[in-house]
């Protein structure tokens, strides 16, 4: 089967999701962030690999987080950084999407970091530019989020060293996530043999058992003996219609706090992609407490954007 | 002609290297034979400072060709560079060219006070301005063959022609 990220020698040209990507890869990236975390920590945090190329950070949908992160990511590779936030500008004027992609290629852009509101966006730019120039997936609608998937892995590897017998909780909107579609993905390809994900039903999609993964309604027995639980945020822009009946209840029910946590292994870690609601899906307590990795999560983001951006770079 | 004896040579770096390094010497080993060689000299040597090993796949000036190394290793300098006395090590010297990338990557950690480079065998070829200034020995060896330091399990040196 073709895979439209790999080029004809069967390198990664494109990140466009963490779906049907061969193992190797995705361990070489996370091997390659672990040689950047080093770079990160420098007098100089700079390598010279993307020197005279220009990576246009395209935002159709705001996320100031990510798209520092991929700036800062191509800054240290010595790439030449240009953001823009499209929703403020020509599409607002009515340019279709490739049109915009075709005048930013004309300025000898190299590559392209994209998120977009629209699942399939970042695919339909990858198809347009062919395999010369790269497309970075940062989040299309409810589809994918490759690099988050990325980071999390990383960091799960760093606390946990191995996927082999670890059991993982994602808990929350798993509905409108894109986080979660993809950090599912990346823990099968990587041998997890035990991902359950926890919410209630109307936050859960139709057939979600079908990736792999087991679904718990009941917080306690779904974090019961885990090594890792991952929180979701609510993303209550993406709902439309009553899901919820309040905030406060979801709390009750859904929301991390350290008696919730006591049903995980004592040395279980906590991750959460970021922006957090607390008091909504997770407490203070929890998020400022030992067992948060929350904070790693980000050095560790840079350090794998770092790495994707130099393997797309040179294939 | 035969290979030169990695083991001989390297015993003759190191009678030559005593009267050169002080308690202050720093040593950099490039991956992966120069750092074989490296963790020799300086366990031979008795340096105090801790040995620091480079992976100039970040520095290539390929990359835009080859692309990026896969399995790249972390580069370790577990000293302060400034003002140091560094002795760069690698196990053939060849074009020049990861030379001048260690030596870019060297100074991405701050200013050395010189840089000396040791290498165990000398192939010829240069493309850069670069020399060794203690070389264990010169051995030209045919264009597009490879070759390259090998360490066995018991940690014996070899030097051995590959094909490209």
């Amino acid at each position: 089967m073709h895979n439209p990220q790999l080029n004809a020698k069967g390198e990664l040209a494109h990140l466009l999701t963490l779906e049907g990507l061969p193992r190797e890869i995705i361990v070489n990236i996370l091997d390659t962030a672990t040689s950047f975390v080093g770079v990160t920590e420098r007098e100089v945090k700079k390598v010279p690999l993307l020197r005279g190329k220009s990576v246009f950070n395209l935002f159709f949908e705001n996320s100031t987080r990510t798209r520092t992160t991929f700036e800062i990511a191509a800054k240290r590779l010595s790439a030449d950084v240009i953001n823009l936030n499209i929703n403020t500008s020509a599409t607002q004027k009515g340019e279709r999407l490739l049109d915009t992609v075709d005048n930013l290629s004309a300025m000898h852009a190299d590559m392209f970091v994209v998120r977009h509101a629209q699942s399939g966006a970042a695919h339909m730019i990858a198809r347009h530019v062919g395999p010369e120039r790269h497309v970075i997936n940062a989040g299309d609608g409810r589809h994918a989020h490759p690099t988050q998937g990325l980071l999390d892995a990383y960091t799960i590897r760093h606390y946990k060293h191995d996927f082999g017998g670890l059991s993982v909780a994602i808990v929350g909107d798993i509905l409108h996530s894109r986080v979660a579609r993809s950090l599912i993905h990346v823990l099968n390809i990587l041998g997890t043999p035990d991902v359950r994900v926890i919410g209630p039903q109307t936050l859960m999609p139709a057939g979600v058992e079908s990736l792999g993964v087991r679904v718990c309604h009941d917080m306690r027995q779904g974090l019961a003996g885990v090594d890792v639980v991952v929180m979701l945020r609510l993303q209550s822009e993406r709902m439309r219609g009553p899901l919820l009946p309040s905030a406060q209840e979801f709390f009750k029910y859904y929301g991390l706090t350290p008696d919730k946590l006591a049903a995980a292994k004592p040395d279980a870690i906590v991750m959460h992609p970021g922006p957090m609601n607390r008091g909504i899906e997770i407490d203070s307590a929890v998020a400022d407490g030992p067992r948060s990795v929350i904070l790693p999560q980000v050095t560790f983001g840079i350090a794998v954007r770092m790495a994707v951006m130099s393997i797309l770079g040179g294939s | 002609m035969p290979l030169p004896d990695a083991e001989a040579l390297c015993a003759e770096l190191v009678k030559e290297l005593r009267s050169v390094v002080t308690p202050e010497t720093a040593m950099v080993g490039i991956h992966t034979g120069g750092a074989w060689l490296a963790e020799r000299l300086h366990r031979e040597l008795g340096l105090k400072l801790p040995l620091g090993r480079l992976d100039i796949s970040f520095y290539r000036d390929d990359y835009h060709k080859s692309g990026l190394h896969k399995s790249v290793k972390a580069s370790q300098i577990p000293f302060e560079v400034d003002g140091r006395r560094i002795l760069l090590v690698d196990d053939v010297l060849y074009t020049g060219r990861t030379v001048r990338a260690a030596m870019n990557e060297l100074f991405d950690y701050g200013r050395p006070e010189s840089i000396a480079l040791v290498a165990l065998v000398d192939r010829g070829e240069r493309q850069l301005p670069i020399c060794a200034q203690y070389c264990g020995a010169t051995h030209a060896v045919p264009k597009g063959a490879m070759l390259r330091l090998h360490r066995d399990d018991r940690g014996k040196l070899a030097l051995r022609l590959d094909d490209a």
